[in-house]
């Protein structure tokens, strides 16, 4: 029984909602948790990621943007500031120890300082950061492309997929599946925007934007845009990975191919 | 224009207004919309503010709508448009879970899809969704067009434009056409239809696709469009609302001309024309 003062506005939409409308909360709860729906719709994944890359051509550029179209305000997005020993001795050294390995399938493996990639063949975009949330950002990057970094370690031909390590952990777990981690496919890796990012807006990549390097995959959403990589792995298949889907947000239900 | 088939059942005229593509492809349509209107709530409530260009300017939105914890430990829901701040705790901002505890969040579990937070999973039912409502729309448009029933049924003629005026003011009135009127849509019916299905319609899957980071590089053309990329993202909302409105004043109707013989209509194809009606 409601009593008299409770028969406010607030308390009548309340209580519809939690009331009239629970037995239907739980039942749109139990069909979005189950697994033959979730894998009916993981289809629509594939057909989107097929339609995008019947549709747009491989190499099409993203979009290039005038200096003065550079956001004011760039909303970093995840982890901030890692918080291992061992990222935190890396930041007070200015990065002067941090090597980037990129190994796994590739014939001649490279160890490769921050003046090793400031070294490499380099492109410089000013282009737009669209997160999953839905908000857009614009900044200039500068960075090593990938594609010539995985000519110099000589890809395998069994190579399918680049894998991207990182030093942030976004949940602390045993296993470490917690670890932050992305993957790639070839035909982006070697997209001429993809680029080992170690400048934005002109200085070093700041921390709270992945310092001291972060990836850029221009055509698609911010998180495959894995920030603080330590390590880079040619893989076959990423099923042996984390929980097997490709990527830390992947892992919790984000969609592998984040094109849209 | 050929006329509708028709017949005679118990002493009434029957014309036999929506064939079986319709009728199908209507029920789809209802339950695609349904989905990704909650899906897409589920989606606004990871950033529940809107922009006006190509990027967000967080501290400028058009509308955000925020949840504020007060000091006594109470929450505080807040929509923030047209220059001015509404209190709108319990539904936007503020609002009970399932579980009857407050929470922090832009729409009510109520409105989205899945209820708790899952953007992931909206996301998976939004684009699933979408395209079962391109294919069900090819579908629907390709059998109008090659019928014929789309320019005859939905295309409003002179007359229709003309009595535009008479038209609506016995729609308000509630007063619906009765008798050989009856056996077409009217001018407003016409124009509302046509603009959910050449208007609205299109216009979401549009502004939907230009917000797409693939689809912006294979055609920028397309955001530029709306203005930009946040643009395009606040055009889908407010065509979302506009769709929104179309439904809730499409099912008035059904109400008030008569939901029996509306949704026999629907489900059967036959849209009975009463005797009495037919004199008057």
């Amino acid at each position: 029984m409601m009593r008299r003062d409770d028969l406010n506005r607030r308390g009548l939409i309340g209580g519809a909602a939690t009331g009239a409308l629970g037995v239907g909360l739980a039942g749109c709860e139990r069909i979005s948790a189950s697994p033959q729906v979730n894998r009916a719709l993981a289809v629509g994944e594939g057909v989107t990621r097929r339609a995008q890359r019947l549709l747009v051509d491989r190499m099409a550029l993203a979009r290039e943007y005038p200096p003065q179209a550079i956001s004011r305000d760039f909303r970093p997005n995840g982890t901030t500031a890692p918080d291992s020993d061992e990222y935190q001795a890396l930041v007070t050294t200015g990065f002067q120890d941090w090597r980037l390995d990129i190994g796994g399938l590739v014939e001649r493996p490279l160890s490769l300082s921050l003046a090793d990639l400031r070294a490499a063949p380099t492109r410089t975009q000013i282009t737009r950061h669209d997160c999953v949330e839905g908000w857009s950002c614009i900044a200039k990057w500068r960075g090593a492309r990938l594609g010539p970094l995985l000519d110099r370690a000589k890809v395998k031909r069994e190579a399918r997929y680049v894998a991207f390590f990182c030093a942030d952990t976004l949940e602390l777990t045993l296993d470490g599946s917690g670890d932050y981690y992305e993957t790639i496919d070839l035909v982006d890796a070697y997209h001429p925007q993809t680029i080992l990012a170690y400048d934005m807006n002109d200085a070093p990549l700041p921390v709270a934007h992945g310092a001291p390097i972060r990836l850029r995959l221009e055509r698609q959403l911010g998180y495959k845009m894995a920030k603080y990589v330590m390590r880079i792995e040619l893989i076959d298949s990423f099923e042996g990975l984390g929980r097997g889907r490709g990527g830390y947000w992947e892992d919790r239900g984000y969609q592998w191919y984040a094109g849209i | 224009m050929a006329g509708l088939p028709e017949r005679r059942r118990a002493g009434a005229l029957e014309v036999y207004r929506h064939p079986w593509v319709v009728r199908i492809a209507h029920v789809l349509n209802a339950a695609c919309l349904l989905v990704l209107l909650t899906s897409g709530l589920q989606i606004f409530n990871a950033h529940p503010a809107l922009y006006w260009g190509e990027t967000s300017h967080f501290e400028s939105p058009v509308a955000a709508i925020r949840s504020d914890l007060n000091a006594d430990g109470t929450m505080t829901g807040r929509l923030q448009a047209l220059g001015g701040s509404f209190d709108t705790t319990g539904v936007l901002g503020a609002s009970r879970g399932a579980d009857g505890s407050w929470e922090a969040r832009a729409m009510p579990a109520w409105l989205t899809l899945p209820p708790y937070a899952d953007l992931g999973a909206g996301r998976a039912w939004h684009f699933a969704f979408a395209w079962l409502l391109v294919a069900n729309g090819a579908v629907y448009l390709t059998h109008g067009m090659l019928s014929g029933r789309l320019r005859a049924q939905l295309l409003p003629t002179r007359e229709d434009l003309g009595g535009l005026g008479r038209s609506i003011v016995e729609h308000l009135r509630l007063r619906f056409p009765h008798g050989e009127a009856a056996r077409h849509y009217n001018g407003l019916q016409k124009l509302a239809y046509l603009g959910v299905i050449a208007g609205a319609l299109p216009i979401m899957l549009a502004s939907g696709l230009a917000m797409s980071p693939t689809v912006h590089a294979a055609a920028p053309w397309l955001g530029d469009m709306f203005g930009g990329r946040q643009s395009a993202r606040t055009v889908h909302f407010l065509t979302m609302l506009a769709l929104v409105g179309f439904v809730v004043v499409h099912l008035a109707m059904v109400l008030a001309a008569g939901p029996v013989r509306e949704l026999r209509a629907i489900i059967t194809g036959w849209y009975r024309i009463e005797k009495k009606q037919e004199s008057a």
